[in-house]
């Protein structure tokens, strides 16, 4: 009897946790595909950067911080998604620099696009992220020393960096992020819509689904 | 007829641990769902009372097959510890303690409400409730199967 109630109390509220856990994920993931539909505006800004081409149906809109491990291992999975269908699928980057000082390595970044060197400064970065993360804090002289071999005009590049343009952008790309409620990276975005749940899996599978309702012959 | 007696006698304080049980398990799972699944951080002070709650979903259980009244003895501790980390807390947040000298000053501040439900209802308010209720849940058991 006792150990009728004790099992039937325990099964009730195991139960009950793994129901709010799905109806939970089901209601977020409405609200934050409502949100991005009512904040169109803050989903792309026309200074983002972009790869692939203009006219393709599928966009991976995607909210990173430059120190973040997991973006780190996602962004070669990415890259794969948008070499499989190159003529489809682009890719908008967004910055949600949520470390500390990530937005000296934001500012790194944005200096280097006006040079035309924005993807090798990206790729040289993420690489060497171990180098100037530590503790989950950006080290700027390290994350500068990154960057010397890429042909960059250094002095330029820190000249720029100081910029009040790139200064307004980093506070655009904070305030889109809170608009959105990303609140962890990498976050995505496809045609508008997010993930069900976080995964490299649930990017392929919404991806996919995108790329069936855009081309369907 | 004395076999039967005793096994009245049992029976209060066998529900009074099953309902500390239940109230340390609800909390539990209520922990981990606000810090898991809807995603906020706990702070310092919220992972010292998770030390101090979630052993006694484990250690009330144990002691309710075959029941064993020492459990009270074994629990109390960690369910006083729990009662005075979130009765501190309280304090930090309802801002009768200043947060300089609390050790919260990285990461996840202790003095923000991240979650107030019907307008009073906060979740140090609800760990002070639930530690209260286990402790004096355990304490009438134990003060019952002495007498």
């Amino acid at each position: 009897m006792k150990k009728a109630l004790f099992i039937s109390a325990a099964v009730i509220l195991l139960l009950a946790f793994v129901a709010g856990v799905f109806l939970y994920g089901t209601k977020k993931t409405e609200q934050a595909g409502q949100l991005a539909q009512q904040n169109r505006s803050a989903l792309v800004r026309d200074y983002s950067p972009v790869l692939g081409p203009a006219d393709a149906k599928v966009e991976i809109v995607e909210f990173f911080d430059p120190a973040c491990e997991t973006c780190r291992h996602f962004y070669p999975i990415v890259k794969e998604i948008l070499a499989a269908e190159p003529e489809r699928i682009r890719l908008v980057l967004r910055y949600a620099p949520f470390h500390q000082n990530s937005d000296y390595v934001v500012a790194v970044l944005e200096a280097a696009r006006m040079q035309g060197k924005y993807w090798e400064t990206l790729e040289i970065l993420l690489e060497s992220q171990d180098a100037w993360v530590v503790h989950h804090a950006v080290q700027p002289p390290q994350a500068w020393m990154q960057v010397q071999n890429l042909g960059l005009d250094l002095e330029r590049l820190q000249r720029d960096m100081q910029s009040p343009e790139i200064a307004a952008r980093i506070r655009q790309e904070l305030a889109d992020a809170d608009a959105l409620k990303v609140m962890k990276t990498p976050d995505f975005f496809v045609n508008g819509k997010p993930l069900p749940s976080f995964g490299f899996e649930q990017l392929q599978t919404l991806v996919r689904e995108e790329l069936e309702n855009a081309y369907r012959q | 007829m004395p076999m039967n007696r005793t096994q009245n006698s049992n029976d209060p304080a066998w529900t009074r641990v099953f309902l500390a049980w239940l109230i340390a398990a609800v909390s539990t799972l209520g922990a981990l769902f606000i810090g898991e699944v809807m995603g906020y951080a706990p702070c310092v002070l919220c992972w010292y009372q998770r030390i101090a709650m979630f052993p006694l979903v484990l250690i009330l259980a144990a002691g309710l097959f075959p029941f064993d009244h020492r459990v009270v003895r074994y629990a109390l501790p960690l369910a006083l510890t729990g009662w005075a980390l979130a009765l501190f807390h309280w304090g930090v947040a309802s801002g009768l303690i200043p947060e300089n000298v609390t050790p919260c000053s990285q990461g996840v501040p202790c003095s923000v409400e991240q979650i107030v439900w019907f307008g009073f209802l906060t979740l140090p308010m609800l760990s002070v409730l639930a530690f209260s209720a286990i402790i004096a849940l355990l304490l009438l058991t134990r003060f019952k199967v002495t007498q």
